[in-house]
């Protein structure tokens, strides 16, 4: 929900309800963030985002949208805290993102990288089961994994469907394997929340539509709230239940695929028109290009 | 040394060959050769690429560069600096390892090539001040310097294995306590970091570590090269890329690599020796070449 002059409005007893249910609801509340990235102590450019103030809701899938350098990764990095803002504050259920130490963000937080790319011949399992690190403490981590881990990596890989793949090499599965094992390990840090950033963005279609439906499943069956950044429309629309609209690094629309996907707010943001109808199936917004 | 233990009494020429000639000889081959393939394992996780290795991106070179200043300038001769050597080593190893660090931590245009180029151009530098150096030098002394440079194993006695020992056992704790942050850097700096890594303390303790053991390693043995390229490549083939298991097996296959090494390059042409150095490029360059032009896609370098 945006706070201050949001294009899509919402109203203010919308806002009071939030505030009202804030330390159950809300999984992120961000506050005037801004961001740029740093080539020693100055700003490299323009900062990639400006001013940005939401509110991300608990066991909901939120989409981040946006035309290319419109700052959804760094965003979603912020989220994860592998970056941090230069100027306002991120809060994680209800706490400072920036007052924890990055294994507490990791216990709460899993995050699946656009592409996993490993020069090293370790095992889809071995993988998997680094997931379980942030609950080791302690001389770095320096744990051998006992059975408590195995079953839980064991589940996890069960319902991503690489159970078989254990004991292959992460190096010699297909993408489609690689990145279903990738959330598998996401999943074993037993997270809150899983940020993904373009899930699908290197698979083909029947791969797109497993990923997504996994990401749907995960939502319902653990709760789990989902952030993902996403260059398909199409995708965004059936599977998330909020959208965020990025442009030039500020917020320009968030809300529900239907107020945000129309075709007025594209034009603005990717200066081109399109055909926005409805999904046959869901009776949700389409986005086609047109002739 | 052998000489005066004789004199004091100390046994027949056998066992005082074999308990103050060979047996350092061989521990010193053994220590100098773990240590580098460990270091190699270190470098490859961090830089997240299996051709890193301390020679081949100019760790090596800077070490050997602060040796040699120490070796001419007379600062290691007298048993009262004996430590001298060490520091200066550690203190080259270290400086080239922030100029490595400064590349690797380059927001953009880092890649394999640039790694690998920058090291060649690291060694193209430290060999040019280290000839410079010989070349004003007493000829005496730069003789021992060329032989030393070219990876050489003779001499050590029982206290200076004893100081080195302190050096590498400082580096190995160092190296071992980040083990399991070694396995999540190599899913990425990102990716390490959101499962928990403090990325840029474990990047400085892991590259400390790494100037400490090759400061060491290059001012007891000067250059020896490809041991901490083909030993890591070797054991995760065969045992595993986990680096918990990794560290340890790579240091004991590297130790004893490099004491047969030695004792082929002792033995081989008996009764003259060459630098065993020799060897381990003449094994090590291949495979790296190999390496190079079978692993390219692997390597993200098409």
């Amino acid at each position: 929900m945006v706070i201050d002059d949001p294009p899509n409005t919402v109203g203010d007893e919308v806002i009071q309800m939030l505030n009202d249910h804030m330390s159950s609801n809300v999984a992120y509340s961000l506050d005037h963030v801004s961001f740029s990235y740093l080539r020693g102590k100055r700003a490299e450019s323009e900062e990639v985002l400006k001013e940005l103030s939401c509110l991300i809701l608990s066991g909901r899938v939120l989409g981040i949208l946006g035309p290319n350098g419109s700052g959804k990764s760094t965003l979603l990095k912020l989220l994860a805290r592998v970056l941090r803002p230069q100027t306002g504050t991120i809060e994680l259920l209800g706490e400072s993102l920036s007052g924890l130490s990055q294994l507490d963000v990791a216990k709460r937080v899993a995050l699946v990288p656009q592409e996993t790319l490993q020069v090293f011949p370790f095992t889809i399992a071995e993988m998997v089961l680094m997931g379980r690190s942030p609950h080791h403490q302690g001389w770095g981590g320096w744990h051998w994994e006992d059975a408590q881990d195995w079953a839980v990596a064991q589940k996890s890989m069960e319902e991503l469907d690489v159970a078989h793949l254990g004991h292959r090499l992460v190096t010699e599965v297909s993408g489609g394997e690689r990145q279903r094992a990738v959330i598998a390990r996401a999943l074993v840090q037993e997270p809150k929340i899983l940020l993904l950033d373009e899930p699908t963005a290197f698979l083909d279609l029947h791969h797109q539509l497993d990923i997504a439906r996994i990401i749907k499943r995960l939502n319902r069956e653990r709760r789990l709230t989902v952030v993902l950044v996403s260059h398909d429309l199409n995708l965004a629309s059936q599977y998330c239940d909020q959208v965020l609209m990025l442009n030039h690094g500020r917020l320009v629309a968030f809300g529900t695929p239907q107020t945000v996907i129309k075709p007025e707010v594209i034009e603005e943001v990717y200066g081109c028109t399109v055909l926005v109808d409805r999904h046959p199936q869901s009776g949700l917004p389409r986005v086609s290009l047109p002739v | 040394m052998t000489g005066s233990a004789i004199e004091q009494g100390l046994g027949d020429p056998t066992s005082v060959i074999l308990l103050h000639v060979r047996m350092p000889r061989v521990l010193l081959a053994f220590f100098v050769g773990g240590s580098l393939a460990m270091v190699g394992v270190a470098l490859q996780a961090l830089l997240r690429n299996p051709l890193a290795d301390p020679f081949v991106i100019g760790i090596s070179s800077g070490a050997a560069l602060g040796a040699a200043i120490a070796l001419l300038f007379g600062l290691g001769i007298s048993v009262g600096s004996l430590s001298a050597l060490p520091v200066c080593a550690f203190a080259g190893a270290l400086l080239s390892l922030m100029i490595m660090y400064r590349i690797s931590s380059a927001q953009y245009g880092f890649s394999v090539y640039t790694l690998l180029l920058a090291g060649v151009v690291l060694n193209a530098i430290f060999s040019a001040f280290i000839m410079f150096l010989t070349s004003i030098a007493d000829p005496n002394r730069a003789f021992g310097m060329y032989a030393w440079l070219m990876g050489t194993l003779t001499g050590p006695d029982w206290p200076t294995l004893g100081i080195l020992v302190l050096y590498l056992g400082a580096g190995l704790v160092l190296l071992g306590m980040h083990a399991q942050a070694l396995n999540l850097l190599t899913l990425g700096e990102e990716t390490a970091r959101s499962l928990g890594v403090e990325v840029e303390r474990v990047k400085k303790m892991v590259f400390l570590a790494a100037a400490l053991l090759t400061g060491a390693v290059v001012s007891f043995s000067g250059i020896i090269g490809f041991v901490g390229l083909i030993i890591p490549h070797a054991v995760r083939l065969v045992v595993s890329a986990d680096h918990r298991l990794l560290l340890p097996v790579a240091g004991l296959v590297g130790g004893m690599f490099l004491m047969l090494a030695d004792t082929v390059a002792r033995t081989a042409l008996s009764p003259s020796e060459f630098p065993v150095g020799v060897i381990t490029a003449l094994v090590g360059g291949p495979i790296f070449l190999w390496l190079l032009t079978t692993r390219q896609t692997q390597l993200g370098m098409k």
